[in-house]
């Protein structure tokens, strides 16, 4: 990390350790199956299948959260869409940011919330959507705001809508054959006849990677999430050219302690900061667990880029 | 496999390549040209908003016309501008004029109390904001371009087939010296 400096730099290493982790992943998910796959006693044929209903069922349901990506966390959030009348300052902040980055203006929405925080959702970047909360608003000053807004158009930019869509069907096809193996192995069944194909080291493999296989491939899709995060601290500072203002940004809301209401688990990994505060600790092992790196490590990031850009 | 075989595979994955190659270029360069496109309207947009402004203010400050002058100049020098570096200088200089008149309208209460300055000195300001974010996104699409365009191996496509590097879209300072702007 040490050669890291530059926002370009930090957004070509990002970019690259995302898709290491990618290869990774795929290598990951060969490798159960194969282990499963074996364990079981199917032949070719029959795992085939099995991985490929898997990844149908993963896909589709993965495929409604991605397409109505906006829609659904929309109405789940309850955000008003604004237009460029009633909000004309930060209807001009986002336009002018969006130039700089050659997107097209997204619908804008803010949420009645006093939370500070922000989130970018949308298949693409012409069903992108970018909301703030009312709290955000109020707390931050224009340069902080334009760092935030920086932060959220570079995930439309970056299209991690899309991929962490792709990452989660995926995780959602180990879980599924993982469940599947482990129901068969419990009620007996077909595999007992194949008793010839399966030898006994690739049995207790399968057992041990059905069980641990969803989590490791919960931690990786984590993992990506939190890369994804420094990308877009990054690719953001290429658009405003000033990595103190959402350094300050994100200083203001993580001192905030309000809890942001309208969020759960399940969209906690949009915002620009976990919303579920509280669970800040610092320790290597309860960062595995988010969707966001800690604090420090994106203010460091941003502060290697001061002046650099 | 004969050697032919392998002959002939190198060469058709050779061929892939210089098309891919050739099109990421083509698509490098015409993002360049759009982005450059997105400057002149920003640009277009500022200066039709000039009239307005010397309009309003001179309903105000009749008196100071040398301003005036200056700024309608500056403003039919960023519209014959015809290359690159000339736009970004004249833009420059129309900004200078530009100060100088929001100076002139200090002095007069009324005018800066008016609804409509006020409205017409915002917009301004945030199209100045649009120039400058046009620039930047073409500016990123410029180093993009030339970043492919020295690389290898793609420099040698970019060497046989014509493409050029492009400038960024900044200043020179001749040009800032063939447009003079009198305060």
């Amino acid at each position: 990390m040490a050669t890291v400096k530059t926002a370009w730099d930090q957004v070509s290493n990002n970019t690259f350790k995302t898709w290491l982790i990618m290869f990774l992943f795929s290598v990951f998910v060969v490798g159960v199956v194969y282990i499963l796959g074996r364990g079981w006693g199917l032949g070719e044929s029959g795992g085939l299948g099995l991985v490929g209903m898997a990844l149908i069922i993963a896909g589709i349901m993965n495929f409604v959260s991605y397409f109505w990506s906006d829609k659904i966390v929309l109405a789940i959030s309850g955000a008003k869409l604004i237009d460029q009348k009633s909000n004309k300052e930060l209807y001009r902040l986002v336009e002018n940011l969006c130039i700089a980055a050659g997107l097209p203006s997204p619908k804008i929405y803010i949420l009645e919330d006093s939370a500070p925080n922000a989130f970018a959702t949308g298949r693409d970047k012409d069903h992108a959507a970018i909301c703030f909360t009312t709290g955000i608003l109020e707390k931050l000053n224009k340069q902080e705001l334009e760092g935030v807004a920086g932060h959220e158009l570079s995930h439309i930019g970056n299209r991690d809508t899309l991929l962490m869509s792709v990452v989660s069907v995926l995780v959602g096809t180990i879980a599924l054959l993982s469940d599947w193996f482990l129901r068969a192995m419990w009620f007996g069944g077909r595999e007992r006849d194949r008793e010839d194909r399966n030898n006994g080291i690739f049995l207790v493999l399968a057992l041990v990677s059905a069980i641990l296989a969803p989590i490791v491939a919960t931690l990786i899709q984590l993992a990506i999430s939190r890369r994804r995060e420094f990308l877009a601290d990054a690719s953001g500072v290429l658009l405003t050219r000033y990595p103190q203002g959402l350094e300050n940004a994100l200083l203001k809301i993580s001192r905030d302690k309000e809890p942001l209401e309208a969020a759960n688990r399940g969209t906690a990994h949009l915002y620009i900061i976990n919303p579920l505060k509280g669970s800040d600790s610092v320790g290597w092992f309860a960062n595995l667990f988010n969707t966001h790196p800690p604090i420090e490590q994106r203010i460091k990031a941003l502060q290697e880029m001061e002046g650099k850009v | 496999m004969s050697p032919l075989l392998i002959i002939g595979a190198i060469l058709v994955f050779g061929l892939l390549w210089i098309i891919f190659a050739y099109n990421s270029l083509i698509t490098l360069r015409n993002r360049v040209r759009e982005a450059w496109s997105q400057i002149d309207v920003q640009l277009k947009r500022r200066s039709s908003l000039i009239p307005n402004l010397v309009e309003t203010v001179k309903g105000y400050a009749k008196h100071e016309k040398s301003v005036f002058e200056s700024v309608t100049k500056a403003r039919s020098a960023l519209m014959g501008a015809k290359t690159l570096s000339a736009k970004a200088a004249a833009n420059d200089a129309l900004s200078g004029a530009l100060k100088s008149l929001f100076a002139v309208a200090e002095a007069y209460p009324n005018l800066k109390a008016s609804d409509n300055f006020k409205e017409l000195q915002e917009e301004l300001s945030d199209t100045e904001t649009k120039v400058a974010a046009s620039r930047q996104f073409y500016n990123t699409n410029v180093l993009d371009l030339n970043n492919s365009l020295e690389s290898f191996p793609t420099n040698l496509i970019g060497a046989n087939f014509g493409f050029q590097k492009e400038e960024f879209f900044k200043a020179s300072e001749e040009d800032k010296k063939d447009i003079q702007v009198k305060f």
